[in-house]
């Protein structure tokens, strides 16, 4: 037990003291995935309006494809950026393994499928009424397109905010692709698994408190946003 | 519907996120039930239905434990269960009563978990060596002027600020590098000196991805060597040597400890038998033995 109240007094003091490498930790993690979602979201939600309301053959194979990738385990996105980035691998000459860049493409892959899936569920449910009016103002595909974004807005903040959730929180991708080096490619949850695996409790409790309270604002900005947006449409 | 479900997933991964960090490490928690329903399931039973060993990557990675586990439970009937982590969180895990048996490579702090009384007594097992390996070329010249000095090897390396890759992790392994860093007079530091905070397969994946010099012990190296574009630069350095010791941890910590059979564990270890097992392992697939016996006959 004195493990745990050691552990958590070590951590408070850590925190409280604003450890230098505690926060650059906190702000890689934050650079990395608030990159790839937000990378995600530029190309994720026009992508999945657009798929909304064109003719698409095969639109249940689509729906079922991104449906499936949205569960994809990180450690096979790891393993699969990794080989791909990897020296003697396709894009080996770019030079990209263990840096942040790799991870945001490893993260990016993770939540594209996420942003895409939620975002097209909720627009493809819900977006009737508009499709149809824009057909009456005799709109083309990109004004279609501009019209759904815009009238489901909180609808697809709550998607990018959700790929977010799941990016932040992962170790499986950006541990293999990042390789956790210090001062460059360690993040919140790779630096828990390490300061976990030495024994140093309370720096592995400071950055999962940490980590929580990143989640927990992110679930709240969630369910405020997915409340507004509920009193919105009624 | 969509939303909540999903935010009480978030939830529970989030609270498991910090169960996992605000806790020892989680394997051992599970594995002490199911030890705890050992004893209490068959009390006449003299050892009990298994023990948990302690132990460092280099036993799991190279495959020794698979190799020789086996007798162990032919013998006693006694069950093994590993957890392999770094040094310094396996003997941690004993001093928390988190298992039975340590099987480490770190003979000052074994030394000091018997002294403050967690371990009851500590023996030599075998011992494997450590090689500094460069890329194929030794672009660093290691191997024509420090064949055999470990610390003016890497007094080399820092001189030219040539990519070094640590573990960084606080392992056996890592505690060894710095050790020869401190001998060699130098704090590493700086772009070239990589703190990877891994284990020893993904260090040498990254030394060999980024062409550049690591540590390691023998038997991982010598499992990986197929894949990796690094050879021995330097190594018969005596202080490259790695003793492994055994340690039965103090009953007296935790009721939970399988006393008995965590010292049916050191005997056979130490026995002659058990010793031919480990030095003849390695040989057939590696060409060469990884670890080398040494316990003394008792």
């Amino acid at each position: 037990m004195s493990v745990i109240a050691d552990g958590f007094q070590q951590a408070f003091q850590l925190i409280v003291s604003g450890d230098g490498e505690m926060l650059a930790i906190m702000f890689r993690s934050l650079t990395v995935s608030l990159s790839a979602v937000g990378l995600a979201s530029l190309i994720g939600l026009p992508l999945a309006a657009w798929l909304c309301h064109v003719r698409l053959p095969g639109r249940r194979a689509f729906e079922l494809i991104v449906f499936n990738l949205m569960s994809l385990p990180t450690v096979v996105i790891g393993l699969i950026v990794m080989l791909t980035l990897s020296r003697s691998g396709p894009l080996g000459s770019l030079g990209l393994i263990y840096t942040a860049k790799a991870m945001i493409i490893a993260q990016f892959i993770l939540t594209l499928p996420i942003v895409v899936g939620l975002s097209y569920d909720l627009m493809r449910r819900n977006g009737k009424r508009v499709l149809e009016l824009a057909v009456t103002l005799g709109a083309g595909s990109g004004k279609k397109t501009r019209l759904l974004l815009r009238e489901f807005t909180p609808g697809l903040a709550l998607s990018s905010i959700t790929a977010f959730s799941r990016a932040i929180a992962e170790v499986g991708a950006v541990m293999i692709v990042g390789g956790n080096i210090r001062h460059h490619t360690r993040v919140l949850t790779t630096a828990i698994t390490l300061n976990n695996s030495m024994g140093e409790y309370g720096m592995a409790i400071a950055l999962g408190l940490i980590l929580l309270v990143l989640a927990f604002g992110v679930n709240s900005a969630i369910y405020f946003l997915s409340g507004k947006h509920r009193e919105n449409r009624t | 519907m969509k939303t909540s479900t999903l935010l009480g997933k978030l939830v529970i991964l989030a609270v498991a996120a910090v169960l996992t960090a605000g806790c020892t490490p989680s394997a051992p928690v599970t594995t002490t039930v199911a030890q705890t329903e050992g004893i209490t399931e068959a009390p006449a039973e003299a050892a009990g239905a298994s023990i948990i060993l302690s132990t460092t990557t280099s036993t799991q990675d190279s495959g020794l434990l698979d190799a020789i586990l086996p007798d162990f439970t032919a013998k006693t009937g006694i069950e093994v269960k590993v957890v392999a982590v770094g040094t310094g969180a396996a003997l941690k895990n004993g001093e928390d009563g988190n298992c039975d048996v340590v099987l480490v490579h770190a003979r000052s702090d074994e030394e000091a978990f018997v002294a403050d009384g967690f371990g009851l007594e500590r023996f030599d097992v075998m011992y494997n060596d450590f090689v500094l390996l460069g890329p194929v070329g030794d672009p660093a010249g290691l191997k024509a002027d420090h064949q055999d000095d470990a610390a003016a090897a890497l007094k080399a390396l820092s001189e030219s600020k040539t990519v070094f890759v640590s573990r960084g992790d606080d392992s056996g392994t890592h505690k060894k590098e710095l050790e020869i860093w401190a001998e060699a007079g130098i704090e590493p530091a700086g772009e070239w000196y990589v703190e990877a905070g891994q284990g020893m397969g993904p260090v040498l994946t990254m030394a060999n991805e980024m062409k550049a010099y690591t540590m390691t012990d023998r038997a991982t190296y010598l499992a990986m060597k197929a894949d990796l574009d690094l050879e021995i630069v330097v190594a018969g350095d005596e202080g490259l040597l790695n003793q492994y010791g055994v340690i039965a941890v103090n009953p007296d910590i935790s009721e939970n400890i399988n006393a008995e059979g965590a010292l049916a564990f050191v005997d056979w270890i130490l026995s002659a038998e058990t010793q031919s097992l480990i030095g003849e392992y390695g040989i057939e697939a590696f060409g060469e033995p990884l670890f080398f016996p040494n316990a003394i006959k008792r």
